[in-house]
């Protein structure tokens, strides 16, 4: 009846992932228990799980990616402690249990932290900045997002009901077929991937479509803000990338519930074909989390030093450089695994070749600032320590891709401290850059500088004692994913390193303190014009938060930077252009089929893992079902009236006007 | 000075009327800007052009998939361990109907849309039907090849060869299959609901996707089926 699943499943002798469940599941139960008490299902349900509103998509992808990036650092916690404490020792953690987290930390900081943060990014800017009302399939966005957060929810039930997969992040095969790992930890990797990549796909397309067809009038390519061109670049490469994984998964997935032979090291399996597609796709997959993180940088340091991001042709070109060259690198993962020196030679050079298009880059952020007024506001800190920390990390992965310098640092800690310097120096500080930068235009208020301050401060130094020890450790020789030392030499650097963390859980501490104080504060921080920044690009136009219809009448681009332009006119005469005649609006309706969907979809993930054939046959069936009658609906769209349309906008060019007013009683218009 | 007219700033008047968003040039072709084309000059395409668009790119995505299965035949033809070649398994005859049938479907499927064009319910359905069976008779057959192998023994799990044949022909069957499923669908809508704008739409990707898995298989067909039964 239930396949594999019975009461063993359940952790009972293991403490920790136990009491970790029991807690989470007590603060899910007491927020299920809180929003039931508060009456606040309708305007969840309404507002939320059914928008099909980009905006709402957003930010329900943000805050599924900072969910998530807490519990990959309470992974990464853990697994600093045990390295520290396991020196000559058994140290706390288990070596099964020690190989779950690792393996747990690196899926979900790639795919379920920074993945819905980038793609959430990318689903609240796009819209917004190519002055369009909402994305080209706002239904499938929906779905989109639940299945990106039905993959979360299976990695996290995981925790509870069975194991998690202890092969590392990349589950390479002959470890991950059931010969070897016969435990359900793989099928809960292969189903929570699988799902979520397909909602990724499906953004990955939605975006290109809106990017390429969508754009307001006037809006010609090389007028796009640099982060749309990112987000283009991006999402191309999730078309292109994302279905090899859904390939190699799908590969994996027979191997292990059929005994067929693609990776088999037996009857003609090839398990280095596993290797070749998964980094396929995972070279690409570093650049579609960091050219967004490029885009966010951009923006950030032409705002605050008041100039056009410098050289912005061949920013463009760097981009569109990087997003193809980016396919022609994956063999760099594996120089030690026997190509041979010309293939080596090749993926070497190709791999040093793609720092040129980032070396661009670095310097034309460099040349924006120079010559321009720097505003050091807290997102303008996060670029400038992203700049020092990713070229850091950049060179040292030059010194990777050089083959013969590779086969010495292969799988070595120093290996770790380098994609984690890109990683988190390049994506991660941009994301906390772009959530400093944009909250005020998503929520109407923004957030409390000095904390801001507190938490940039202890994350840049906190991430340098952390991973800077690391690097020594792999010169030392010190391999990565050890569950215990025996050099006991190695102690101090790793002790260090801890410390390290320590600083980073109170940048943490600070960015949460940040949100509840903001919060508190939010009348004191209120964004009343929509553009708190000075900002050059469409979004500012828009009062914060925006309506849910984006732009009253739709935007006519003259020229780059579309929104500085329409600012320095108004501010020169000191009044707003005139007001446009107003015309009712069509918006699409609000859908549960994206909920519905990744439902059945997770029941159908779950009975997959645990060999229950008939809940997952019944829950595609019910999901089928659920297209069905979405597709039977007689009405898609809604009519927002001239009327309503005028009142929002008229509110908006009344607070600009005040703002205008206020601006020429200070005498500060020249 | 000899009044000598205002040459440069009447042309730069001209240019603006003609170049309203000041692209540098006009839309592509002369005349007017092509609206809901979704060129910079025009603002956003027509919901027709982006329905297409997108579900051309998903298709482009899928036959990235493909791509891995094929390239996996690629690695895995030759590993046969003990087992079978593909110049043992082909049935020429069988692989003839099956190319027929589809092929004729894919045709079945384009009458079928240029009666939609025209608006046209009953041989609309009627091609969609015929689409629907034709693609049931290669189902069917390719079946049959599958049961008759593993009749032989010559399963999945026997090789890596069979392993990367079965995924590759499976995954295009699975393809048609749900291909299929879609088509019901469709006909049930176009039956109750009629010709409406958004199930037109769905009946252009229903097409595009029918005629990729035509182009698919033409790949199978040579790949997978003719190269190597070359004896």
């Amino acid at each position: 009846m239930f396949g594999k699943l019975d009461w063993s499943a359940i952790p009972f002798s293991q403490p920790l992932p136990l009491i970790t469940s029991f807690v989470l599941i007590l603060i899910v139960i007491g927020l299920l228990i809180l929003v039931t008490v508060k009456k606040w299902w309708p305007y969840l349900w309404h507002e939320w799980i059914t928008s099909v509103d980009h905006k709402r998509i957003g930010v329900m992808y943000c805050l599924l990616g900072i969910l998530m990036l807490i519990r990959g650092f309470a992974d990464a916690i853990m697994m600093r402690t045990q390295q520290a404490v396991a020196i000559e020792s058994a140290g706390y953690l288990t070596p099964e249990h020690y190989n779950q987290i690792f393996t747990a930390h690196g899926t979900i900081m790639i795919l379920f932290g920074a993945m819905p943060l980038v793609l959430g990014f990318m689903n609240y800017l796009v819209p917004l900045q190519l002055g369009v009302r909402d994305v080209a399939f706002p239904t499938f966005n929906s779905v989109g997002f639940w299945l990106t957060a039905s993959g979360a929810l299976l990695v996290n039930v995981s925790l509870f009901i069975g194991e998690f997969a202890r092969t590392g992040w990349l589950p390479y095969p002959p470890l991950s077929e059931t010969t070897y790992t016969p435990g359900v930890g793989v099928d809960y990797y292969l189903w929570a991937v699988q799902i979520s990549g397909i909602g990724t796909l499906i953004t990955g397309i939605n975006i290109v479509t809106t990017i390429l067809k969508m754009r307001c009038r006037g809006m010609s390519y090389l007028r796009m803000p640099v982060f749309c061109w990112t987000a283009l670049a991006s999402c191309l490469l999730i078309v292109a990338t994302f279905p090899i994984l859904t390939a190699a998964l799908a590969m994996l997935t027979l191997d292990r519930y059929a005994d067929w032979n693609y990776f088999t090291n037996t009857a003609g399996g090839n398990p280095m074909m596993f290797v070749n597609l998964v980094w396929a796709w995972g070279h690409p997959e570093v650049y579609i989390l960091v050219l967004p993180a490029f885009g966010i940088f951009s923006e950030i340091f032409s705002t605050f030093s008041g100039k056009p991001l410098f050289g912005y042709r061949s920013m463009v070109a760097a981009t569109l450089f990087i997003c193809i060259v980016s396919m022609l690198v994956w063999l760099h993962h594996f120089f030690t695994m026997g190509a041979g020196p010309a293939v080596n030679t090749f993926f070497g050079i190709s791999s040093s070749i793609i720092a040129v298009g980032t070396g661009v880059k670095i310097y034309n952020w460099i040349f924006t600032m120079y010559g321009g007024r720097v505003r050091f506001e807290v997102p303008m800190l996060w670029s400038l320590g992203f700049i020092f920390t990713f070229i850091i990390g950049g060179l040292t992965g030059v010194l990777l891709a050089v083959p013969p310098a590779d086969f010495l640092t292969h799988n070595s800690m120093f290996l770790v401290a380098h994609f984690h310097n890109v990683i988190v120096g390049g994506v991660v500080f941009a994301l906390f850059a772009g959530l400093e930068y944009w909250f005020p235009k998503v929520f109407g208020f923004g957030l409390h500088p000095t904390w801001g301050k507190a938490a940039f401060w202890c994350a840049f130094v906190g991430f340098w004692v952390t991973f800077a020890p690391l690097y020594v450790l792999g010169l030392l020789g010190m391999t990565r994913r050890l569950q215990h030392i025996n050099i006991p030499e190695w102690g101090p650097w790793l002790y260090v390193s801890l410390a390290g963390v320590g600083i980073l859980i109170l940048g943490v501490i600070s960015q949460l303190t940040q949100l509840v104080v903001s919060i508190r504060d939010r009348d004191k921080l209120r964004d009343v014009t929509g553009d708190p920044w000075d900002g050059r690009s469409l979004e500012w136009a828009t009062p914060s938060p925006p309506p849910f219809f984006n732009f009253a009448v739709m935007p006519n681009v003259e020229g780059e930077e579309a929104y500085w332009g329409i600012k320095l006119r108004a501010v020169e005469t000191q009044q707003l252009a005139p007001e446009p005649k107003y015309e009712a609006i069509e918006m699409p309706l609000h859908s549960s089929v994206g909920f519905f969907t990744a439902f059945f979809t997770s029941v159908f993930g779950f009975a997959m893992v645990w060999h229950i054939w008939w809940m997952a046959i019944l829950a595609l069936v019910l999901a089928f079902a659920g297209f069905v009658v979405f597709a039977w609906r007689d009405k898609h769209e809604f009519e927002v009236p001239a009327e309503e349309v005028a009142r929002v906008d008229r509110a908006r060019r009344m607070a600009r006007e005040a703002f205008l007013a206020r601006l020429g009683e200070q005498g500060a218009v020249p | 000075m000899s009044y000598k007219g205002l040459p440069a700033s009447l042309e730069a008047i001209r240019r603006v009327r003609e170049d309203p968003h000041r692209l540098g040039h006009r839309a592509h072709a002369p005349g007017e800007p092509i609206e809901g084309a979704g060129h910079g000059t025009t603002g956003p395409a027509s919901k027709r052009i982006i329905v297409g668009y997108g579900f051309w790119i998903f298709l482009l995505s899928d036959i990235v998939i493909f791509s891995c299965f094929f390239a996996a035949f690629a690695v895995q033809r030759n590993a046969t361990a003990g087992g079978p070649t593909m110049a043992e398994i082909v049935e020429i005859d069988r692989l003839a109907w099956q190319t027929a049938l589809l092929l004729l479907s894919s045709y079945a499927c384009m009458l079928g849309f240029a009666a939609t064009q025209v608006r046209n319910r009953l041989w609309t359905q009627v091609f969609l039907a015929i689409t629907g069976l034709l693609g049931l008779g290669f189902l069917l057959l390719e079946m049959q090849e599958f049961i008759e192998l593993a009749e032989r023994g010559f399963t999945p799990q026997r090789s890596g060869m069979l392993t990367a044949f079965f995924g590759l022909v499976g995954l295009h069957g699975v393809h048609v299959g749900v291909g299929g499923l879609w088509l019901g669908t469709m006909m049930a809508q176009v039956q109750v609901k009629g010709f409406r704008r958004e199930i037109v739409h769905r009946l252009i990707c229903f097409n595009l996707f029918w005629h990729a898995l035509d182009i698919v298989w033409i790949g199978i067909f040579t790949i997978v089926y003719l190269i190597p039964s070359i004896p």
